[in-house]
């Protein structure tokens, strides 16, 4: 029973006046897989790295099971980890890549054969034993870098955005191995991206950071539909949440020139900063007249571009839905979200989950 | 692309011609008597007598003391020449592994320092270098002719750059998988090294076969005569009515040719593999 606990850690660069990464508190259960992810610089990899022990933690503390592991080294931190060049030593076989870790250890070579079987036969790599990593595919030295984690049977594994070096098929097809991978083993992953398609689809809790900080952390639906800022708002879901700026009067919503009434009371008062996500945006008799400027087609759906009252909008319609210069539309009930327009902090309590408009329903 | 370039070709041959033809001269010239060289000079033809000049060569024994054949300078040569090769290799090696992984103060001015004697020959250090032999008593040893010249800012040089292209990853996996910072250089590094060691390896034999003025100041018992030395001893003795043995002369510099270039042949072959096959 394993669990790795994230006490208030902060990370300080010598030399840099600034945190890098600033009190994280973060409880992950057995056998959950979180996915850290947040746009390039957010510290997400800093994070990883400080629980793989390979950046040393300026604050804080790092647990994994009941031991604190701030001065443990990596190798004894029971972790394993999968980096996104993969990290496969060139002059070693598979096996030989897969086996350093345990000979070091003083594994009894009968129980690194047999480790080494079953992760070749759970990743299907038993034809490529014998053959160095320069000749395997993105895709099989992907799969020997997580048979190398693998066959340790660690408490944790750590990929540091694993599948960025791989083509966007091969991504979609390993993202699916790795998923069915870790359920078969029940062992706690830690994931970085920056892929929000790849936190989505792979997370039981998502954790968004920003700037070292922690957005938001919570299940993916729960973080697609009650975006806690902005800039989850914007970060999670494609394409992103419309944000625009609009005022909250009695229970009216203005945008610019035109007022839409509120089905639910208004959480504040003011200028706020509307978010509606595209799919939430239908076609209506009375509403918003919203001007188009191009289309994107996607082929389940067509993602309308346009402006409503001078702001830009996009509409995610059915792909047999018409299509005109200029609509009127609406946003399905609920689906309005309201953030302060100072600190981009959701208003008011959270919405519950709205019915999707035809799109995906 | 396969389409055949006269031109090209032409080049080539020239530029053959022009490096090999001091060579095939030597060798030519090395198969007459010293007497004939000495009337109709430098011959492309062949003449009769290479057998036995280099049967002589290789086994008379000669020098003041009568002990030291062309064999036994062959192999002083060799022991100086793999002595300095691997001894630097191993040497600049760890000195790299230092500057690159290890952090401790001072450490880029620590290569920098090395890397500004890169900008002294030699010749610069040497009497201080026999200086400091001699007072160890290393002079007319092989430690006193290898040891001295052993640090190469050459090859901490290309090795630390070798090493800072070694991907960080690396590292980190290995430290993940247990390696300590030994066991990563011997497991990890030093194998990925090879195609490195390789061309080290060629610069520094030649370099410590080619060595003239060190073995010479360092050694004075003929027992440590090197090829080079030999060859210098044989031109040396105008004495009266003899002349030098030009043939014997030629027979050893082309001797002294063929160790390096079989060095190059064999670790050319592994250089090139190691290229070819290495990871991106």
């Amino acid at each position: 029973m394993a669990s790795i606990e994230i006490l208030n850690v902060s990370k300080t660069y010598p030399g840099s006046a600034a945190r890098s990464v600033t009190g994280i508190d973060l409880t992950i259960r057995d056998g959950e897989f979180i996915v850290l992810v947040g746009p390039s610089g957010c510290g997400k990899s800093t994070l990883l790295r400080m629980v793989a022990g390979l950046e040393d933690i300026s604050e804080g503390e790092v647990r994994i099971g009941d031991r604190r592991v701030n001065d443990v080294d990596p190798a004894d931190r029971d972790i394993a980890m999968v980096f996104q060049n993969y990290a496969l030593y060139p002059h070693m076989t598979v096996r030989e890549n897969m086996a350093y870790g345990l000979k070091n250890r003083r594994t009894p070579a009968a129980e690194i054969e047999a480790r080494v079987a079953e992760a070749a036969r759970m990743l299907e790599l038993g034809p490529y034993l014998d053959r160095k990593p320069r000749a395997l595919s993105g895709g099989q030295r992907q799969r020997v870098a997580m048979g190398r984690a693998v066959v340790r049977q660690p408490a944790a594994f750590l990929f540091d955005e694993p599948l960025s070096n791989l083509d966007a098929k091969l991504r979609v097809s390993m993202r699916g191995e790795i998923r069915r991978l870790q359920r078969r083993l029940g062992t706690i992953s830690i994931y970085v991206t920056h892929d929000q398609l790849e936190a989505m689809t792979l997370a039981d809790r998502l954790v968004v950071l920003n700037a070292g900080r922690i957005e938001q952390v919570g299940a993916p639906l729960e973080i697609y539909h009650q975006p806690a800022s902005t800039f989850v708002a914007s970060f999670i879901g494609s394409p992103a949440m419309n944000l625009i700026d609009a005022e909250l009067s009695g229970s009216q919503l203005r945008i610019g020139g035109a007022a839409l009434p509120l089905d639910a009371p208004a959480p504040a008062q003011g200028p706020v900063t509307l978010g509606i996500r595209a799919e939430h945006l239908h076609r209506a008799a009375s509403g918003l007249s919203f001007s188009v400027d191009f289309i994107e087609e996607l082929g389940a759906q067509r993602l309308v571009h346009g402006h409503v009252e001078g702001q830009p909008l996009t509409l995610a319609l059915p792909p047999d839905a018409p299509v005109a210069d200029s609509m009127v539309i609406a946003p399905a009930p609920g689906a309005l979200h309201f953030f302060d327009t100072a600190s981009g902090q959701r208003l008011g309590a959270a919405a519950p989950a709205p019915r999707a408009k035809g799109v995906f329903a | 692309m396969n389409r055949v370039k006269p031109f090209d070709h032409l080049v080539l041959i020239l530029g053959t011609i022009f490096m090999v033809a001091p060579v095939v001269v030597a060798f030519m010239t090395s198969t007459h008597t010293a007497a004939d060289i000495h009337m109709n000079g430098l011959t492309l033809t062949p003449g009769g007598h290479g057998v036995e000049t280099y049967k002589t060569v290789l086994t008379r024994q000669g020098g003041f003391t009568g002990q030291v054949t062309g064999a036994r300078m062959m192999m002083n040569s060799l022991i100086l020449g793999i002595g300095f090769a691997v001894g630097k290799i191993v040497l600049s090696m760890l000195a790299a592994y230092a500057l690159v992984y290890f952090r401790f103060r001072f450490a880029t001015a620590m290569f920098w320092v090395i890397f500004t004697t890169l900008l002294l020959p030699l010749e610069v250090r040497i009497m201080p270098s026999y200086q400091v032999m001699s007072e160890l008593h290393l002079l007319n040893t092989y430690t006193g002719l290898i040891v001295p010249l052993l640090a190469s800012a050459t090859g901490t040089f290309y090795f630390r750059q070798f090493f800072k292209s070694v991907p960080d990853e690396l590292l980190e996996a290995a430290r993940i998988d247990g390696a300590g910072p030994i066991k990563f250089f011997i497991d990890v590094l030093v194998p990925l090294s090879k195609t490195m060691m390789a061309a080290i390896f060629i610069i520094m034999f030649v370099y410590g076969w080619n060595q003239y003025l060190w073995p010479m100041l360092m050694t004075t018992e003929e027992r440590f005569f090197t090829l080079m030395r030999g060859i210098k001893q044989i031109l040396q003795v105008w004495i009266g009515s003899q002349i030098p043995d030009y043939n014997e002369a030629f027979a050893l510099a082309v001797l002294a040719l063929l160790p390096p270039v079989l060095v190059v042949v064999v670790f050319q072959r592994w250089f090139i593999k190691g290229l070819t096959e290495s990871d991106k």
